[in-house]
């Protein structure tokens, strides 16, 4: 085999190869949306014949405050991301653009957190937000995220790419710091924005183990912990309307990166992480 | 949101220089602001290293008041992150430590100091060196198995073929789904008689099996489902490295005759070195931190068959309320996690200095 010219056979091997891979990849998916889409009967039963219902959504609906759990997920994903925006914002570009006292200091504690991840500080978070009497709102969810090294270093890598000329130029026009930030800085890393954004809010809506902690109620529970209560409790082994429960509360995401696919892989490569 | 220093430095040093996968070649933003030089009247040439800062100061008649007021100015810009960083990352590693080193308080009583008592218990603790073992296990198999095949998916898609784009999404899909929802799926492939597995399996007449149930197979259930969910994503770094690949390179190979795996192992693999580091290390980090499908589907059992670290933590601190020994076994973790961060600088320094 020469690098380039491929035997044909060699590249139909290939082919049928990724497919079969790639149908094993959709098999999961696949059974699911079956399953859920079908009367219990047929759960495990494929025949071409079987008829299609929604009544397995319409029950997963009804039995469990799903409206209510997606109205605190699109709740906690936008405290999230508009602080975050805003106190990582104008930590960047002090680091990215300011001299001052202790900056690398700072720095340095600021990518501690890279390392030490909030997950693993469960324990101690709960007790903290414990003395705050916060225990069980969206608001002690969303806290520990709230700080976060991730933006705080990508954005201060984008601002640092901004020409200097551009910030001089708003200065002799008579901006201060702030306007100079709102008008030059944060236009240009637009780009940025979204990554982080599309990064953050499909992490925060899949997060599961902190909310899980930390809430006990329905007015607080975010869709992951709502899903996971349900289907451990409420519903014993009823397969179709689990499936149903959980394509559904997937389903806000998924469409939304099927649309704009594009804009999700290109986020997560200029971010790389969730 | 949580990151390593690797993945920004992946984007500072561009691993995947841009997103071809994305196929829109959009810059950074800052691109555009280059377009007229305009050199301002006061700084000369534009600076070489705009992390300098902006020296207002230094120019500044009044240079010390100057720097004062920058300094005071940047603090500001920065209190709101730090105050929240501390809150929640620093002080709580802190209380951690410090905790680790305490009794758990009973009723009303003063936690009482008991030295590195707590660090000893956890050595005679069954269940901690289980949870270590099986951590070791799920690192062990679930870092190669969804890096080869993130590296199979991605040269699969790389070429032209029939349905390249249904393919790529196929690979890709798990990844956008909660990890609770696919938990949610695979208990039901697994579950015995109905689930598919073992519908599957009584196709070649094998009987029922409770792979969840089987401290044999349990553990292996759970890695099966991290592997399906993490492949899709390390593909996409992969992919875009692929994808920036010279072109040149496989056309002077071919008209030299090298074979195609030869090709493969000798250009392509050593190209790809970079990526791999970047995919190796998000996917060490992976190992410690999801644990939300061991939750759902097995809650660590049975008999502690799939308890990881970060589980055991969990169940310490909230089903037992074991503060001391939760935060002794968050001191291990976060050791793990900075012995890894340590290794990633390592890493990723000499990869800085060959590129």
């Amino acid at each position: 085999m020469i690098a380039g010219t491929r035997h044909p056979v060699w590249t139909t091997l290939e082919v049928a190869g990724a497919w079969l891979l790639g149908l094993l990849w959709l098999l999961p998916l696949l059974y699911a949306a079956w399953t859920a889409i079908h009367p219990a009967a047929y759960a495990t039963h494929f025949t071409p014949d079987a008829p299609l219902t929604f009544a397995n959504f319409v029950a997963a609906w009804h039995a469990a405050p799903f409206g209510r759990y997606l109205l605190n997920t699109f709740l906690l994903c936008s405290l999230i991301l508009v602080v975050q925006f805003v106190v990582c914002t104008t930590a960047a570009f002090a680091f990215a653009r300011l001299a001052f006292v202790g900056r690398d200091l700072l720095f340095g504690l600021v990518l501690l957190q890279l390392m030490i991840m909030p997950d693993a500080l469960l324990v101690e978070n709960y007790r903290t937000l414990a003395q705050l009497r916060l225990v069980d709102t969206i608001t002690a969810i969303a806290l520990p995220y709230l700080g976060s090294a991730f933006g705080i270093f990508l954005l201060r890598q984008t601002f640092m790419t901004v020409p200097q000329a551009l910030d001089d130029a708003a200065r002799l026009e008579g901006c201060g710091l702030l306007a100079r930030l709102w008008r030059v800085y944060v236009p240009l890393a637009r780009p940025t924005y979204v990554a982080y954004g599309l990064v953050s809010v499909s992490y925060h809506w899949n997060n599961f183990l902190w909310p899980l902690v930390i809430t006990n109620s329905v007015t607080t529970r975010p869709l992951t912990v709502g899903l996971a209560v349900f289907a451990t409790t409420d519903q014993g082994i009823d397969w179709s309307i689990i499936t149903a429960a959980t394509l559904m509360t997937s389903a806000p995401l998924l469409l939304a990166f099927l649309l704009f696919q594009r804009q999700f892989v290109a986020s997560f490569m200029r971010a790389g992480v969730r | 949101m949580d990151a390593t220093v690797t993945k920004g430095a992946g984007e500072a040093t561009a691993p995947m220089s841009p997103p071809p996968l994305a196929g829109g070649g959009r810059g950074a933003g800052a691109m555009r602001g280059d377009a007229p030089p305009a050199p301002s009247p006061i700084t000369p040439p534009p600076q070489p290293s705009p992390a300098r800062g902006e020296g207002v100061a230094s120019r500044s008649p009044h240079a010390r008041e100057g720097v004062l007021r920058a300094s005071l100015a940047a603090w500001g810009l920065v209190l709101p992150s730090l105050v929240l960083l501390v809150a929640f990352t620093h002080w709580p590693a802190v209380e951690t430590l410090w905790d680790s080193l305490h009794a758990t308080p009973r009723g009303s009583r003063p936690a009482a100091f008991v030295g590195l008592d707590n660090y000893r218990a956890l050595l005679d603790d069954p269940v901690f060196l289980r949870a270590l073992w099986n951590n070791t296990i799920y690192a062990a198999v679930t870092i190669p198995a969804s890096v080869i095949l993130a590296l199979v998916m991605a040269l699969a898609v790389n070429r032209t073929m029939p349905g390249r784009a249904v393919l790529r999404m196929a690979y890709f899909l798990p990844t956008m789904l909660p990890m609770i929802a696919v938990a949610n799926i695979w208990l039901f492939f697994y579950t015995p008689d109905y689930g598919l597995f073992d519908q599957v399996l009584s196709l070649f007449g094998l009987g029922r099996h409770n792979w969840l149930g089987d401290a044999a197979t349990a553990l292996p259930a759970i890695i099966a489902v991290t592997v399906w969910k993490e492949a899709g994503f390390f593909m996409i770094f992969y992919l875009a490295a692929l994808q920036t690949m010279p072109p040149d390179l496989h056309e002077a190979a071919s008209l030299d005759g090298t074979p195609r795996f030869m090709f493969f192992r000798r250009v392509t693999l050593p190209l790809l070195m970079p990526t791999t580091l970047f995919v190796l290390v998000n996917a060490v980090v992976n190992a410690f931190r999801m644990i939300d499908h061991v939750v759902v589907m097995t809650r660590g059992g049975p008999d502690n068959a799939t308890t990881l670290l970060l589980y055991y933590i969990y169940e310490t601190g909230f089903r037992f309320w074991d503060t001391a020994t939760a935060a002794t076994l968050t001191v291990v973790l976060l050791a793990i996690l900075a012995s890894l961060a340590v290794l990633q600088f390592g890493v990723f320094g000499r990869r800085v200095h060959y590129r």
